[in-house]
């Protein structure tokens, strides 16, 4: 049990007469990647903001990292970091100074160095000292993570981290998330693309009519439905495999 | 303490956007200064002000349109931050919530303090001249502090509740438009009897008279009181609204 990063029992918003959540429950263990699968308007984001203190839940609890998110909501967002669906960086600063901001504000020790660490690690060094508004969109959407890993949070959210990424920055990312969790933080990820949680996650959740209607991971998950059949089918390339091979990338697993 | 260092993280940010934006600098302290040159200069000839130097009866007028049209860029960054989800960003941090806010109230209050000094710097080589002495100027001071400060809240509303860019600083065009209908231009007394009833009992009159007579080392009667009272009155009102605002966003 001490083990565990996150935590939700019963928990139920809605929003003026229409019910989001009706009573969600699930649990993230410490390191682990958990996807949160849903279709749009599910209820994902919701999630993620009663988890970030954003928003308050009608009733039920949620706890991150032992903190209960209603009753010591600053004890929580001193574990946490949130990557909103929307990149939120400050375009009319460079990247270095985005990321200096967020390090003075989170009184980590030496702000300089961890810029400078950041930006190397997500290979934004020659655009350190650019304006964000010069970036292009997988640029911002990287800066945007490097601003959520300042300071070293233990449970890290992404809500939809991929969206409006193209398939090159997207694998660029899911490199980054993969390490992140190699090196035990908690990553909370929210998405509506299958293959995206299928390559990442360790747990997965749907998320469906308000409520959590699966949850395991990906081997549990297929063993809910019938055993495969084996069949001969010529295996064709996908379009993003031809994309990825013309460009001169190969997805790194 | 973290609560002020918070609030000049914010500071130091939003200057950053200022000093980064040639267009509020043009607009905040280029445009007030064109259109004083132009009042004094094209227009200031064939004005019956009572005055010999229509520069002294200008500058009062001058410094709330630029005020004025300096916090609509408050409204603007505000309405940005909102957008752009780095509010959420804030929330979401280990740091005091109302940091975010104050931060942009000190930002709009320096920046017009900024533009101020230069424009009344411009209007001393047009031959502004004042005999006031330190207490005067305190006063001085502490009323646009203050006219800002209501202005900055009114800003907040708009920034904070606006749906789109445009709605965030269009509601600055009826403050900037203001000084026109009051005594900043010209003495109320050739107005239309209407007009003139409005002129003398809106806000702005009482301001401008206020500062002209602390410049010039006149009485400033009732109308410093009265100044007073719609300033606190109208940033007390603001400031609810602002805040109600911005605890329904958060």
């Amino acid at each position: 049990m001490k083990d565990i990063a996150i935590q939700v029992k019963d928990l139920k918003k809605s929003y003026k007469k229409i019910e989001v959540l009706k009573g969600v429950n699930f649990d993230a263990q410490r390191g682990e990647i958990f996807a949160l699968l849903g279709s749009n308007g599910a209820g994902k984001t919701t999630i993620v903001k009663i988890l970030s203190t954003l928003l308050k839940a009608d009733s039920g609890s949620a706890s991150v990292c032992g903190f209960d998110v209603f009753r010591q909501p600053e004890k929580v967002r001193e574990s946490i970091s949130l990557t909103g669906q929307f990149t939120a960086v400050d375009e009319v600063l460079s990247g270095r100074e985005n990321l200096l901001m967020i390090a003075k504000l989170r009184s980590v020790a030496n702000p300089a160095k961890v810029a400078d660490s950041l930006l190397e690690c997500f290979g934004l060094s020659d655009a350190a000292n650019r304006r964000a508004v010069t970036y292009s969109g997988g640029m911002k959407r990287r800066l945007d993570i490097a601003m959520s890993l300042v300071g070293a949070p233990a449970v890290i959210f992404l809500d939809e981290p991929t969206t409006g990424l193209d398939p090159e920055a997207r694998i660029e990312l899911w490199k980054a998330v993969k390490e992140l969790a190699n090196g035990g933080t908690t990553i909370f990820l929210t998405t509506q693309y299958l293959d995206e949680a299928e390559q990442l996650a360790d747990k997965i959740a749907i998320l469906h009519g308000g409520v959590i209607i699966t949850k395991g991971t990906l081997t549990e998950l297929k063993k809910q439905f019938p055993p495969a059949k084996v069949e001969y089918i010529e295996k064709q390339q996908t379009l993003e495999e031809i994309f990825l091979h013309i460009v001169g990338k190969k997805e790194g697993k | 303490m973290k609560f002020a260092r918070d609030i000049s993280v914010m500071f130091g940010r939003s200057m950053r956007h200022i000093s980064r934006s040639m267009d509020t600098i043009i607009t905040t302290a280029i445009m007030p200064i064109a259109m004083m040159l132009l009042f004094v200069y094209v227009l200031g000839g064939a004005i019956q002000a009572g005055t010999d130097n229509y520069v002294n009866f200008l500058l009062p007028g001058i410094l709330l349109i630029a005020i004025a049209s300096g916090i609509s860029y408050t409204a603007y960054r505000l309405f940005q931050d909102v957008q752009k989800g780095i509010f959420e960003r804030f929330h979401s941090m280990p740091i005091h919530h109302s940091a975010v806010l104050w931060g942009h109230v000190l930002t709009s209050l320096v920046s017009n303090v900024i533009s101020v000094i230069v424009i009344i710097l411009v209007s001393l080589i047009m031959g502004f001249r004042s005999s006031a002495g330190v207490f005067s100027w305190l006063a001085v001071a502490g009323i646009l502090i203050l006219f800002t400060l209501t202005l900055t809240w009114i800003a907040a509303i708009a920034g904070l509740s606006a749906k789109s860019v445009e709605g965030a600083s269009a509601f600055s065009y009826p403050l900037i438009f203001l000084p026109f209908i009051s005594s900043a231009f010209v003495p109320t007394n050739t107005m239309p009897a209407a007009v003139r009833v409005f002129a003398e009992n809106q806000p702005v009159t009482s301001i401008v008279n206020t500062i002209r007579s602390l410049l010039s080392c006149q009485p400033v009667g009732n109308d410093i009181w009265i100044a007073l009272v719609w300033c606190v009155g109208i940033m007390a009102v603001a400031y609810l609204f602002a805040m109600k605002a911005y605890r329904r966003m958060i």
